[in-house]
């Protein structure tokens, strides 16, 4: 039997609300949450459910207006700026709808943007490899398709050996072919190095390569399901 | 090399011609600087070396005549180092091929060799030979205004007596760097120095034995004032009472008040400049950082400290500085350079020395680098100090109002495109105002440069068309008898004429006193008008003395109060008189009075010193033919030389400084518009982009974008002549100007120039971007995140 794996992030009446002008919104209310150490969680839900915000806070890139948020003994929802730099620094890879990459650097150096301030990373090439764009090396972001840009992406976010992998709809502006590769890829990362990975999708199919799968709807978690069959990318479809 | 330094390189690539319009805005700024005030420095001190040099003496007395004796005694005079006596001499020249006289300072030399104080510096030929009694030095100007070289010959009018003298040596004196007869205006062509043996020359003026003006230098320590008071006691006898020191020397004067203008100068344009340029600095790098946000974002996410971001953006922003200061000091000295140059058309130095002091360059560096910091550390922090999850969103659509011509039932007056135009700069008014007044600063550092023109031209009409109506003066040796007024009067071809007298004075209120002369002048005179600064004539009262409002305040007087006037012509007769009114008039710092009145006072009869005379043009040459054979008139000074002159040394240095400026406000307005106008294509590529789509032209989507800059230009322009008049102004009042009040003048050619060159920067501007978003890649840009 399988010793169980340790909690890495909890989350306790977590509330965010913001301010847009005179209204205001709340994103997250009250949210209760807990991930272990390996895990490869899909959170679903519709646009406006709270997702992105919910990712954003266990990623350090924004911070709750009340409730509590850990990821393991690091309390993100107290920590100043600093931390959280250090925390994103050493512990979280992301993965963005919109790759982010750096328009004006190649595709090695992009990764290697994040292999220099890393504390123990691999090597740009390697994690290329690893999502198989070993032979681009010395393209710029605008040579290359959208699913390309996309594993870029991910070997940046994987490049400095992250605890968590955090994708926010990782597939959402690629085709559905290209949208496999990526998926493949992310499970493998969370196979291969025991990444823990949330991935952020409104594609129910994707829920299927998942371990649990977490919906949610007006700011909670409505519902937490464990998937017992696990499937790989491939058998997928949407 | 770390990558994100590599990034930085392949940034500064990317924008690099948005860098180069940024860094010609610092280039502006720094070179303007550098330019005047490196300037400023080197006429200073090319003046404070040549003195030193050349010896020049520090205090500097004319008398009517002293023994040659008296020198042992000046030279005994505690606080007195070195000593040069001499006969000098006004008289008039007869040069070949030049119809008009010319007045000639002769000046005595001892065995016709170098003087001990005040050398001459020989620039052409040799010094006079012992014993060959008519050979003479010439100054260079005035050798250069009339070809004049070695082995010519001019006449002159050695105390009536025509004399032909051969020019042998070509010099340069420290005494007469500016060469006046004691105007503010520079007169190479109508005045010339000649040297020649003082035994020759003192003989024929009947002073062998003799000197009439007397030239020291103190010693270490001593105070001028008790030297020229001692002085000034001891020439007393010999018809003396006016040694003074350098700063009442007429070319030292000349030059000081010059040099503190150049001074004034760089301090408030290089301000004026750098301020601009700090400004848009500023506004340019708060846009361009901001279009970086998502970038920052980034970088945030992957775990990139703020102060590591803020660092980078900061070296960019170095790096565009840097390339901005690099370009200024480079043009800054070589303005500096070609401006100090100028100069040496009516200062004569023996040599230019330019030179800029590492402080000017390191003080221009400074605060350059020290703005730019602040302006990029300001908008970095805004963008960094945004939570990174907030920052990677594309910053909320901005709200939209219903416009004003909405509001007023006038939109569909307008196309759809006016109507983007219209509410993308309603919007934002903020950025539409900063823009605009930056564009504005530009159109008013151009009105502020060139006004000057203006400003001279309207002063020389005043002075010379409306107030001084005589085309010639005629000066007598010593004051004659008013019968000399009909013998001109009957000289070929004299239209009119008027008599005039003049003393030279120090006034005397309390402890202040001023030197200057006395005009006198009938109280019907027609060729010379008092003019107030509105153009009024002013009358002479039949009783009292009417100063120059500067003059009075200079003295402390005010109408009613009683003043000192001490003559320094022979009979040095004290006289008190009345200020009877202040006149308002633009140039020099005079006295008048009704020349009954003036005759009066001085106990002298019917005594006139000059005479005003309009010549029929068509027997000028007769008339000047005769007047040169007049033994008892001194000089005769003709307004149309004397204005020709100027105007040709003016003119050159008024267009090179208003092309100075145009390119430096045309450099401001380039950085200004073209950024706002890439910067505002970055910010919208994807909605111009997307009308392309939709089937909008090149030409229709570029009007949405230069629809913009057209208006913001259209605000400017106004703004800035607005501006550029307040700025003229400002200029004005601090110019440090003794003889001089300048009116602010600014026609419309002016204006119509300064609106002009800013509309053509931001053609070119709108030209480069135009091509631009002509040649957007549809693909490329829709294929990114809006």
């Amino acid at each position: 039997m399988h010793p169980t794996p340790q909690i890495v992030f909890t989350a306790r009446g977590l509330t965010k609300t913001y301010h847009m002008g005179e209204v205001e919104v709340p994103a997250l209310r009250a949210l209760d949450l807990e991930i272990r150490e390996g895990e490869f969680v899909v959170l679903l839900g519709p646009s406006g459910s709270g997702k992105s915000t919910l990712l954003n806070i266990l990623g350090g890139l924004d911070t709750p207006s009340s409730g509590e948020a850990c990821w393991r003994d690091h309390n993100l929802a107290s920590a100043n700026e600093r931390e959280l730099t250090e925390y994103r620094r050493d512990h979280v890879g992301f993965v963005f709808q919109f790759y982010n990459l750096i328009s004006s650097l190649t595709v090695r150096e992009n990764v290697a943007l994040v292999t220099e301030i890393a504390p123990q990373p691999m090597r740009p090439e390697e994690a290329l490899e690893r999502v198989g764009l070993a032979h681009r090396l010395d393209h710029f972001p605008s040579q290359l398709s959208g699913g390309e840009q996309q594993r870029v992406a991910i070997a940046r976010a994987i490049a400095k050996r992250p605890d968590v992998l955090l994708c926010d709809e990782p597939t959402g502006a690629l085709d559905y072919e290209t949208g496999k590769v990526v998926l493949e890829v992310i499970a493998r990362i969370n196979q291969e190095l025991g990444t823990t990975a949330v991935v952020i999708t409104h594609n129910a199919s994707i829920a299927g390569m998942a371990d649990r799968v977490m919906r949610m709807a007006d700011g909670r978690i409505a519902s937490v399901e464990k998937n017992p069959h696990k499937l790989s990318p491939s058998e997928l479809s949407w | 090399m770390k990558t994100i330094d590599r990034k930085l390189l392949r940034d500064l690539w990317h924008m690099k011609s948005q860098a180069f319009s940024i860094a010609l805005v610092v280039a502006a700024g720094i070179g303007a600087f550098i330019a005047l005030l490196s300037t400023y420095d080197s006429l200073q001190w090319s003046r404070q070396s040549y003195y030193e040099e050349a010896r020049f003496a520090q205090v500097f007395a004319s008398i009517k005549s002293a023994p040659r004796a008296v020198e042992q005694q000046i030279a005994e005079l505690p606080g007195v180092a070195a000593l040069e006596t001499s006969v000098v001499q006004d008289v008039t020249l007869d040069i070949e091929n030049v119809a008009e006289p010319v007045i000639g300072r002769m000046i005595g030399l001892s065995n016709g060799s170098q003087p001990g104080l005040n050398h001459l510096t020989l620039r052409q030929g040799r010094f006079p030979e012992h014993g060959k009694r008519n050979e003479a030095l010439v100054s260079e100007g005035f050798a250069k205004a009339h070809g004049l070289r070695p082995g010519d010959h001019v006449v002159a009018l050695l105390n009536g007596k025509r004399e032909t003298l051969e020019i042998v040596g070509i010099v340069l004196s420290p005494e007469y760097i500016f060469a006046s007869r004691g105007g503010d205006l520079p007169d190479d062509r109508g005045f010339g120095v000649l040297w020649m043996e003082h035994e020759r020359l003192a003989s024929a003026f009947d002073m062998e034995g003799a000197f009439n003006h007397a030239t020291l230098s103190l010693s270490p320590g001593a105070s001028e004032a008790a030297v020229i008071d001692a002085l000034d006691r001891l020439l007393e006898p010999y018809g003396s009472l006016n040694a003074h020191g350098r700063k009442e020397q007429s070319s030292h004067r000349i030059l000081d008040q010059e040099i503190n203008q150049q001074k004034t100068m760089a301090t408030i344009f290089p301000t004026i400049f750098l301020g601009v340029a700090v400004f848009l600095l500023n506004v340019v790098l708060t846009r361009q950082v901001a279009t970086q946000r998502d970038q920052i974002a980034a970088l945030k996410a992957l775990g990139y400290a703020d102060i590591t971001i803020a660092v980078h953006y900061l070296k960019l922003v170095l790096a565009i500085v840097l390339c901005g200061i690099l370009l200024g000091v480079a043009v800054g000295a070589w303005m500096g350079y070609a401006m100090t140059d100028l100069y040496t058309t009516f200062f004569h130095f023996p040599r230019l020395i330019y030179r800029i002091q590492p402080w000017i360059m390191l003080v221009a560096s400074g605060i350059s680098l020290a703005a730019a910091m602040g302006a990029a550390y300001g908008a970095v922090r805004r963008v960094v100090s945004m939570p990174p999850a907030e920052a990677m969103r594309p910053p909320a659509p901005t709200h939209y109002r219903r416009m004003l011509l909405e509001k007023l039932g006038l939109a569909h007056l307008l196309s759809p495109q006016a109507r983007m135009v219209i509410r993308t700069l309603e919007r934002r008014p903020l950025r539409t105002l900063l823009t605009s007044f930056g564009i504005a600063s530009a159109v008013a550092i151009i009105v502020s440069g060139t006004f000057w023109g203006d400003s001279m031209d309207y002063l020389m009409e005043v002075q010379f068309n409306a107030a001084e109506r005589a085309d010639v003066t005629v000066t007598f040796t010593t004051p004659v008898s008013r019968t000399a007024l009909y013998e001109i009067a009957r000289l070929p071809g004299v239209l009119r004429s008027e008599e005039m007298r003049s003393v030279p004075v120090r006034l005397r209120a309390g402890h202040r006193t001023y030197r200057t002369a006395v005009s006198g002048y009938p109280p019907d005179a027609d060729l010379r008008q008092l003019l107030d600064t509105q153009l009024r004539p002013v009358f002479l009262p039949s009783e009292g003395i009417l100063l120059s409002r500067r003059l009075a305040q200079r003295l402390g007087v005010k109408p009613g109060d009683r003043l000192m006037l001490e003559s320094l012509e022979a009979t040095r007769a004290k006289r008190e008189t009345v200020v009877s009114a202040l006149v308002n008039d633009m140039l020099g710092l005079s006295a008048y009075m009704d020349i009954a009145a003036l005759n009066r006072l001085m106990g002298e009869g019917e005594s006139i010193s000059a005479v005003a005379v309009k010549p029929d043009p068509s027997q000028a040459s007769a008339f000047y033919a005769r007047i040169k054979q007049m033994p008892q008139v001194a000089t005769v000074a003709i307004k149309d030389e004397m204005l020709r002159s100027f105007r040709e040394t003016n003119r050159k240095f008024l267009l090179f400084f208003t092309a100075i400026v145009t390119a430096f406000a045309a450099a401001i307005a380039v950085g200004v518009v073209y950024n706002s106008a890439r910067i505002s294509l970055a910010e919208r590529a994807w909605e111009l982009a997307s009308l392309r789509v939709l089937g909008f032209t090149r030409h229709e989507v570029s009007t949405l974008l230069l629809g913009e800059l057209a208006f913001e230009i259209a605000l400017a322009i106004p703004l800035g002549l607005w501006l550029g008049y307040l700025l003229a102004q400002l200029i004005v009042a601090l110019m440090p100007m003794e003889t001089i009040e300048i009116p602010v003048i600014i026609t419309s050619a002016t204006y119509a120039y300064a609106a002009l060159a800013i509309v053509i920067a931001g053609v070119a501007s709108a030209l480069i971007v135009r091509h631009r978003v002509d040649h957007l890649d549809l693909v490329a840009v829709l294929k990114t995140r809006e």
